[in-house]
């Protein structure tokens, strides 16, 4: 879903760019005082899978395909603000090592994978979190449910981008990209699901929103049990 | 170095491997097929409006996820010109190269970020006291 140069107008690229900007400097000041010994490797990782499993596009409905966006597993993983940093990195560095996604919709593409994608998944996690049993069960179709919507929103934002860019009438991209988008998210439930199931196997005390409080993100200091 | 650290970088070493492995391996085996917007720009018709812009930025050195020396000359069966295309060598070795690649980026820029450990343990005694 990476936005190329020109289908966006400066207007747009500069409003998505601000909100952007904005998110990424909040991050950075909350990065401070969450990063401890244990999520400086973790962040590290978290990159580097991302990055690595956003190359593996895989084959959807009709000659189209999709790839995995990685924002709430970075969430679920880091916590919401060093989630949105590593989403941010990942398109920093496909875009300009890469020429993947135009330098002009950078902006754009951090805000709607690395804000929406991410931080607003993660508050519809937490929500699941809270309305359904602390279970590891719950856990994991909670998440699925906030990787699904990740995606749909996220290719929604981009419609709207479009729309008010000119570039496509709403009428036309949203209900396209919502539409294809829906398909899409439910490989981004699946990955995020296995991953998660993965990693709390083997080191659960590494995943930051699973622990004895549950669907809470634990501060630096906070105990952490097992 | 205490046990749960060296337990943490082990698992992320591991986790790396298996990230490093993926891009290398399976990239160059993807679906070529485009993504859910370049399907949506071809077919309402304004992918053109992209492939018209001059990119902002032209210096990527891994341009389309390749490394372009590696890259084989192919003859483009609509048009009969010569076209570079990524081989599977140098899709995977772009791959390689950029997970490995963020790995330390990200890694560095944690460090950068965090809290200096004489500052982050004076808090923690405050906290305490």
């Amino acid at each position: 879903m990476h936005i190329p140069d020109g289908f966006l107008n400066t207007g747009v690229s500069v409003v998505t760019g601000v909100a952007a900007a904005g998110a990424v400097g909040y991050g950075l000041r909350r990065a401070r005082d969450e990063l401890d010994e244990k999520a400086v490797p973790l962040m590290a990782l978290a990159s580097a899978f991302i990055f690595a499993a956003q190359m593996l596009n895989f084959p959807v409905a009709g000659g189209t395909s999709g790839h995995f966006l990685g924002g709430v597993l970075a969430a679920l993983l880091l916590g919401p603000w060093l989630g949105s940093l590593v989403i941010a990195l990942v398109l920093l560095v496909q875009c300009l090592g890469f020429a993947d996604g135009g330098l002009t919709a950078l902006g754009a593409n951090i805000f709607n994978m690395g804000v929406v994608g991410t931080i607003l998944a993660f508050y519809i996690f937490q929500l699941a979190r809270g309305l359904l049993p602390q279970k590891r069960s719950f856990y994991l179709l909670s998440a699925a449910v906030a990787a699904w919507f990740s995606v749909f929103l996220s290719s929604g934002a981009c419609a709207v981008e479009l729309a008010i860019s000119g570039t496509s009438p709403l009428s036309v991209a949203l209900p396209a990209m919502l539409g294809i988008h829906a398909i899409i998210g439910i490989g981004e439930a699946i990955i995020t699901v296995s991953v998660l199931s993965l990693v709390l196997a083997v080191r659960p005390d590494l995943v930051r929103t699973y622990g004895p409080r549950e669907g809470e993100v634990k501060g630096r200091g906070a105990e952490v049990s097992g | 170095m205490d046990r749960t650290k060296k337990g943490i970088i082990i698992f992320t070493l591991a986790g790396l491997a298996i990230s490093a492995a993926l891009a290398l391996i399976l990239s160059p085996w993807a679906s070529p097929e485009p993504d859910g917007l370049e399907r949506v720009a071809e077919d309402k018709g304004f992918l053109e409006k992209a492939e018209e812009t001059e990119p902002a930025w032209k210096s990527a050195p891994l341009p389309d996820y390749s490394v372009p020396p590696l890259n084989q000359k192919v003859v483009d069966e609509e048009t009969g010109e010569e076209v570079e295309e990524p081989s599977r060598i140098s899709t995977g070795l772009a791959g390689l190269i950029g997970t490995v690649g963020i790995f330390f980026i990200a890694w560095g820029l944690a460090v950068v970020l965090k809290k200096p450990p004489r500052e982050a343990e004076a808090e923690t005694r405050e906290t305490t006291a």
